[in-house]
């Protein structure tokens, strides 16, 4: 009776994460954490490295399974990881069509890769590409199934800074077209200001502050708001003490 | 402020004691200067050695060895009982083959070789994938892979004829354990080898268990399925030479046991330059695999 309660679902979009517990040995990493996200809504996880976020990630994935609690997400979800893990013997577009069935795979693995640019670029080896196009085929394979759920594992932390403004730009320009709830994990302050609808904080296997991010892009870029923003959430990552 | 920083550099330019005929007085610091390789390589030394190293690769030193050996041979400094002239095992490989001697000897010996490469890759191959795919598959092989890699092929070969008689069977199933015990063990660490990231990554694709076996751990797990076939190629060669040193009346190994016998040295050499040349045509073999499976690999570096 209980079992069927607990794995009926309880709302029909977004992310629901109650009282999740994870543990590696005797080092609680994630410590009864709550988080919700709405559909269509970016949430950027910030915290520095090694204090759960990627566990977090891997939970949502259902690459690992929580300890206690309980979390619920949509069957259709896709992973961009921080390396682009495109397979090496296989060229572009079948990398695209990895997860895809039926006869129009093709077609829509071609539309899903100029959507991030990189059409006519079907044909070429993983090991041709760039780091920047490299991880632009691996959002294309995210995009291409149309998840309700796209979760991102700092995939920008190995680009250089231009790829990544440009990065942030075709996210923005990707979110118009695809509505979907993402989870953006990373601990660069400013990728957070530039792209979420909220920054969650994560401290001590919780989470900690949340921020509500309501500017427009041209405020992203330079404002008062986004200065206030920033000096928030650096002091929320225990960085104030620098200013 | 670009001005400013000008400015300084100007100021500070009179103060200094000679100014610019101080860095040609100066100990020269060495530099390197790159310019295109046609440019650079118009050396006649270059040149010489560019031709040197074209035609002949690789196969520069055993030309070498053969061009030496020759002359020796024929200067008389090498008796023709110790090693004879390449040029005179050459002919007595075409007489061997006029003779009608050598090619069904060449035949039986392929023949045994291909049953046993056959046998021994099927089971190697069957294994392998049961193993790295499954862990009671793993538990199955595994242990009798690692016991069976242990022991050297020549000394099952006593054992071999003692169960299987001295006939064809033996040389079968010896050529085919050489084979397939490095198949099998290269396979499974393939297979177990692969990303596991890129399974994972697979996984959160949607992807079928068949697309992620089939386009995952086949794929990821074929340049070491290369490597087994190359062992296991050369290892049915050597199963092949030890199986006919025994009671063969047929094959390359007769012939040179035979050879052997009446101090015909140059019969010899032929047989071992026919086994020789069997290696090379089977690495070539999966040279050729490499190449056209391979291709991902040097797609980018090699062209």
């Amino acid at each position: 009776m209980t079992g069927q309660l607990a794995t009926a679902p309880r709302q029909r979009t977004g992310v629901l994460v109650e009282q999740v517990v994870r543990t590696f040995g005797d080092r609680n990493v994630l410590d009864h954490l709550d988080l919700t996200i709405d559909d269509d809504e970016l949430v950027v996880l910030l915290g520095p490295s090694g204090c759960g976020k990627s566990t977090l990630l891997r939970l949502l994935a259902g690459l690992d399974k929580p300890d206690g609690g309980r979390i619920e997400v949509p069957a259709k979800r896709a992973v961009v990881f921080q390396a682009d893990r495109l397979l090496p013997w296989q060229r572009v577009l079948r990398n695209v069509t990895l997860g895809l069935r039926g006869p129009d795979a093709d077609e829509r693995a071609r539309k899903a890769l100029s959507e991030v640019n990189l059409a006519g670029r079907e044909k070429a080896w993983p090991k041709q590409l760039s780091g920047g196009e490299a991880q632009r085929v691996a959002l294309a394979r995210a995009l291409v199934a149309e998840p309700e759920l796209i979760l991102l594992d700092e995939p920008f932390a190995s680009l250089d800074a231009i790829t990544r403004v440009r990065m942030h730009d075709l996210i923005r320009a990707l979110r118009i077209k695809h509505h979907a709830s993402m989870l953006l994990v990373t601990h660069d302050v400013d990728e957070a200001i530039a792209l979420a609808d909220r920054i969650v904080v994560m401290s001590n296997g919780r989470i900690g502050n949340a921020h509500l991010v309501q500017l427009s892009a041209a405020a992203r870029e330079a404002s008062v708001a986004r200065e206030e923003l920033r000096a928030a959430l650096l002091a929320d990552l225990g960085l104030a003490s620098q200013h | 402020m670009g001005t400013t920083m000008t400015n300084v550099i100007v100021a500070a330019k009179p103060a200094a004691p000679s100014g610019p005929p101080a860095a040609a007085s100066a100990p020269s610091r060495s530099r390197d200067v790159f310019l295109p390789g046609s440019v650079r390589r118009q050396t006649v030394f270059g040149t010489l050695r560019r031709r040197l190293r074209w035609p002949l690769g690789i196969y520069t030193t055993p030309v070498v060895i053969l061009v030496v050996w020759e002359i020796l041979a024929r200067s008389g400094l090498l008796e023709p009982t110790y090693a004879p002239a390449p040029s005179d095992i050459i002919s007595t490989t075409i007489s061997l083959w006029r003779d009608g001697v050598l090619g069904p000897d060449l035949a039986i010996s392929l023949q045994r070789a291909g049953i046993g490469l056959l046998l021994g890759l099927s089971v190697g191959i069957v294994t392998g994938v049961l193993g790295g795919f499954l862990r009671s598959g793993e538990y199955l092989f595994n242990g009798l892979a690692q016991i069976l890699n242990t022991i050297p092929l020549l000394a099952v070969l006593p054992l071999m004829v003692v169960w299987f008689g001295i006939d064809e069977l033996t040389k079968i199933l010896l050529i085919a354990f050489g084979a397939g015990v490095p198949m099998y063990l290269n396979l499974f660490a393939a297979i177990r080898g692969v990303d596991q990231r890129l399974i994972e990554m697979a996984h959160t694709t949607g992807a079928s268990r068949w697309r992620v076996v089939s386009r995952v751990l086949l794929p990821g797990a074929f340049p070491g399925f290369l490597v087994g076939l190359r062992f296991s190629l050369a290892y049915s060669i050597l199963g092949l030479v030890a199986a006919e040193t025994v009671n063969a009346d047929q094959g390359l190994g007769f012939l040179i046991t035979q050879a052997q016998t009446y101090l015909q040295t140059n019969k010899v050499f032929v047989g071992l330059v026919i086994y020789s040349i069997l290696g090379l045509l089977a690495d070539q073999f999966v040279r050729i695999l490499e190449r056209v499976f391979l291709r991902w690999r040097s797609s980018y570096e090699a062209t």
